[in-house]
This record gives C-alpha cells, structure tokens and sequence, in this order.
C-alpha cells in the first residue's frame, strides 16, 4: 500500500521537457507515484514541493548546462527543510566532467542522453529510504 | 519528530508526514488521527469536481488566491487517477499551483486513488481533518467527477462544485451521469468557447427539473480560469451558499450525515478486513467452499452461521 511517491521537476529556465515526461510515464509504468511539475521551477518551488507531497525522490532534469548551480541548490533547500532522507537524482544533457561534482553535492546519481529507463527504476528501487 | 504536537503548530513537515501516514496506513496512522480528532470540524470543506481537463486546477489556484485576499488559509487536497495497469499514477494537478507554494498559508497536497474501493474516500477524508487539525480555514478537494468514489468524496463537503467546459459534444449527457445533481453550485469554465450559453440554458433547464432545490438555487458562473476571470463571484457564491447552510441550520445536517457516512465507512472496512483475515483466509471456509460446489451444502446457512459468529 505504500507506493514510492516521485517529485519530476526542471530547474531553471530550461525549456526542453521530452526527457522528463518520458522518465515521468516510465516510472508511473513502474507502479511509482509521480508528481509531474514541468518546466521553469525554481528551486525553493521543487523543494517546497517535495516537503507537502512528502516524496521519497526527487528526479531533477536540466539539458539547459545549468545543472552545476541548480542542482546542488535543490539539495541544499531540502536539507533546509529537514528532509534529509530524500534521494536527489538528476538527468539531461550532463557532461561526464561535471558528475563527481554533482555527486559530492549530494545527487545521488546522474543519467546521462540514452539511458535506458529500466535503469532508472532499478536504482530508485535500490537506493530509496 | 512528534507528528501530532508538530500538526498543531503548525510545522508543514509534520502535515505532509501525517497525511502519509494515513494513506500508506502506517502503524502510527490511528494514533494520530485519535490525537487530532478533537481539534477538527473547524475548517468549512469545497469540493470541485468536473470532466477531466475542464480546469479544475487551474480554478483551484485561482480560488485559492482570492481566498488569500478574503484572508482565509486554505488547505487543497488534488486527487488524481492511479493506472490501473501498473498501478504507479502521474500526479499533475500541481502544475497549475506552483506559484502557491511560496505562500505558507496555502498546502498543496497530491493524492492518487490507489485502487480501493472506498478507501480513497476514508483517506482523503482524514487528509482533511489533518488540515484541519493544521488550522486551514478552507479546505479545497479536487477529483475527476467520473468514479463513483472520487464523487463520493466531494459530496461530503459543505460545498460542491461542478465545473462544467462548452463543447463536449452533447454537453448535458456528460454531467447529466451522477454529477449533476450533487452541485451546490456550478461554474461554466473555459467560457471563451463557443456554445457556453447554450450550456448556461441546459443546465438551467436540468435545475429547473430537479425538486430539490426549493431552499438553495445552484447558482452558474462563467470563468476564464486561466486567464483568472469571473473568480470573485465564484467566491461570492461559495460564501453565499455557506451563509445559507448556516442560516438554514442545513450545515448541521450535512456534518452529521458526514460523520454518519464515515463511521459507517469505517465499520465496514474494518469488519470487511475482519471477515477477510478471520473468515475467508482460512483453510476451513475453503473446504466449506467445495462442500458448497459439490452441493452437499447450500450458501444461504453458511452464511447465517458466519455471520452469527462473527457478530457475537
Ligand atoms: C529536442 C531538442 C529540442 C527541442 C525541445 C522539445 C521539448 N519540448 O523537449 C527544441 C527544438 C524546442 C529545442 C530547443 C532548444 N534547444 Co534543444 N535540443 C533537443 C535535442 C535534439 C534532443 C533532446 C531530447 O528531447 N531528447 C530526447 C529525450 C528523451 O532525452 P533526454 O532529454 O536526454 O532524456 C534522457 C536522459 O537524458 C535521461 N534524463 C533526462 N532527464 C532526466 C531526469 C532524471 C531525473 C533522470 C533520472 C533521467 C533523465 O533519461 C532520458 C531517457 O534516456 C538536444 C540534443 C540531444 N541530443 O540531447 C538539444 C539540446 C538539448 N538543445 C540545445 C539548445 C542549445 C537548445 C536551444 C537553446 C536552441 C536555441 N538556440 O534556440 C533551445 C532552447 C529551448 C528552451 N526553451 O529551453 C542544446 C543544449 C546545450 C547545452 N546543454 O549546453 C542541445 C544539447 C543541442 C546541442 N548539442 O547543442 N531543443
Ligand atoms: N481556453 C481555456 N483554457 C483553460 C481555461 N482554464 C483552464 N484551461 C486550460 O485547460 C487545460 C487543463 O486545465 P487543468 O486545470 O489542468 O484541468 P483539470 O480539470 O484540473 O484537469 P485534470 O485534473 O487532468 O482532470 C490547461 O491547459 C489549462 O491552461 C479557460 O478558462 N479557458
Ligand atoms: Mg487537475
């Protein structure tokens, strides 16, 4: 009875949202409940967000480049919050120089153009609290 | 944390965990709503329902901001269809609301229907006592007026919604099926389409027929919800239909047949998960069962005697 509930939201100014609303159907395939927010978020709207629809996930997409200052922003504003247990993940067109980085900001993982969805899923399923 | 000393004040973090304690039905679940119970009742209830895609969030929005100026707090509830095939559900009533996240006198909660029969009902009813316990003055729910359980949960509110969009073919057929007659009032949205009063005429002439309505005359409004016109005499209406169900002293009708509904909802769930567990599980009712197919006994005894049993 008790699904995973996900929050899909972009960051930013970033327009494009194919890729987030193929990773939202998967999951939503995969028995998730997913809060599908679209585009042009800021980060406090995606952190606030999380905190009243209480998700386990947060999925961030960003193809835009500003992933290195949006990101690690989200994560910093749920910390705030007290959500400490909340698994960040992040997706997009994401250079692989930048991943460590985002990493050590506290995003658990970072899908890159042509993952396969079922990878998503299986890491959600392994690593959510 | 201590979730119930948090829900009373007011920590939003302590809100969303209880209503998720209620909905995953969590060990903590009964204990927290018997804590909250005796600080609810004090929040008035709207429910908004209406054909998929006829605006109902975006309404629900710009509602909620002209209740903000009324200066009332206001709880929303937004309820959306789980898949019946994986059962997994896309949420996505909170696109139209996200600029009310940055006013802490508004909660935003998505809620998926998950399936049980009734269930959803039982708990999208203690996600608003939760509310309420929180101190929200208004609390707003919003389904898809086609289940016969998402209706459910929008006519036990003190006020009920029909939203209502020009040009869904035969306009009437579509809100004649079961929605019709539970709007308090209705509201006509999309109104910058064409044939919104020829759909003013035929839901008049549906009120017109409709007996119940001696006291209290739904009244229809038009918006352009996204465009945020015609919202103030939308609030109008509701504070107008609230005034009349204090006056008339109809209001305390209507809370008790709530209260009526939900304990008797209660009931049966739990004796329901009673006869299930106790009854039906059971290795014994399974050779009843074959007994009953080879004919040797007849269902009607069987029965009798369960429940017999069960009750005493
Ligand atoms: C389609 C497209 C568009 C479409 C967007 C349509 C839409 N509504 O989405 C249009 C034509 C509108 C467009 C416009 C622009 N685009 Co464009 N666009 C692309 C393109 C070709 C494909 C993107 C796509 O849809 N892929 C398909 C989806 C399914 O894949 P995906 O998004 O990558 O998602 C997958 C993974 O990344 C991952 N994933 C994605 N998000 C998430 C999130 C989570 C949580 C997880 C777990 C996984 C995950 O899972 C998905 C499935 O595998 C890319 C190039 C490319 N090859 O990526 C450029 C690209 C993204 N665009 C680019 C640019 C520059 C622009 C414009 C600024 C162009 C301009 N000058 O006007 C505008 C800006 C638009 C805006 N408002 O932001 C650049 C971005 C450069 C950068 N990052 O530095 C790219 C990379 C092209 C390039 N090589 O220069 N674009
Ligand atoms: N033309 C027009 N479009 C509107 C109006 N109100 C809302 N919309 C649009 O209608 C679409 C659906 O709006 P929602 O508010 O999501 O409708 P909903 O009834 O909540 O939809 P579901 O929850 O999916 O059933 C959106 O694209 C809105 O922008 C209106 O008054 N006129
Ligand atoms: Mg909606």
């Amino acid at each position: 009875m008790s699904n995973i509930r996900v929050l899909v939201a972009k960051p930013g100014l970033d327009g494009h949202d194919r890729g987030a609303k193929v990773v939202a159907r998967a999951l939503r395939d995969a028995g998730f409940e997913v809060i599908y927010t679209g585009i042009r978020l800021t980060p406090e709207q995606i952190a606030e967000a999380a905190l009243q629809d209480d998700v386990k996930v947060v999925a961030l997409s960003l193809l835009s480049g500003a992933h290195n200052t949006l990101f690690p922003k989200v994560v910093e504003l749920l910390k705030e919050k007290g959500l400490n247990d909340v698994l960040v993940i992040g997706g997009g067109v994401i250079p692989d120089a930048d991943i460590p980085g985002l990493k050590a900001a506290g995003i658990a993982e970072v899908f890159t153009p042509g993952t396969p969805t079922s990878a998503i899923v299986d890491f959600i399923n392994a690593n959510v609290k | 944390m201590n979730i119930v000393e948090g829900v009373l004040n007011h920590n939003r973090l302590a809100l969303a965990k209880a209503i998720t304690a209620v909905e995953n039905e969590y060990d903590n679940a009964v204990e927290i709503m018997t804590a909250l119970y005796p600080h609810t009742g004090n929040a008035y209830v709207i429910g908004i329902t209406g054909p998929p895609g006829a605006g109902k969030s975006t309404l629900t929005d710009k509602l909620a901001k002209e209740f903000r100026k009324r200066g009332k707090t206001v709880g929303i509830i937004a309820v959306d269809p789980t898949s019946p095939f994986s059962g997994g559900a896309i949420l996505g009533d909170r696109i139209r609301m996200l600029d009310l996240s940055s006013d802490e006198g508004i909660f935003v909660r998505s809620m998926a229907t998950r399936g049980s029969l009734g269930g959803l009902s039982q708990k999208a009813g203690d996600a608003v006592k939760l509310m309420d316990a929180f101190g929200f003055d208004i609390i707003i729910i919003e389904t898809v007026g086609v289940g016969q359980s998402e209706v459910d949960i929008v006519k036990t509110a003190d006020t009920t919604m029909v939203v209502v969009i020009p040009g869904m073919g035969d306009d009437i057929q579509a809100i004649k099926a079961g929605i019709l007659e539970i709007g308090d009032l209705f509201t006509i949205n999309k109104a910058d389409r064409e044939g919104t009063d020829k759909l003013n005429i035929e839901i008049e002439m549906m009120l017109e027929l409709n007996p119940e309505h001696v006291s209290w005359r739904p009244p229809i409004n038009r918006t352009i919800a996204s465009k945020g016109e015609g919202i103030e005499a939308v609030v109008d209406s509701i504070e107008d239909h609230q005034k009349y169900l204090t006056e008339s002293g109809e209001i305390v009708k209507i809370r008790k047949a709530r209260i009526k509904n939900e304990v008797t909802a209660m009931l049966n769930d739990k004796v329901n998960r009673y006869i299930d567990k106790n009854v039906v599980s059971t290795d014994e009712f399974d050779a009843l069962v074959e007994k009953l197919q080879a004919r040797d006994i007849e269902p009607y005894s069987v029965v009798n005697d369960i429940v017999g049993k069960v009750l005493k």
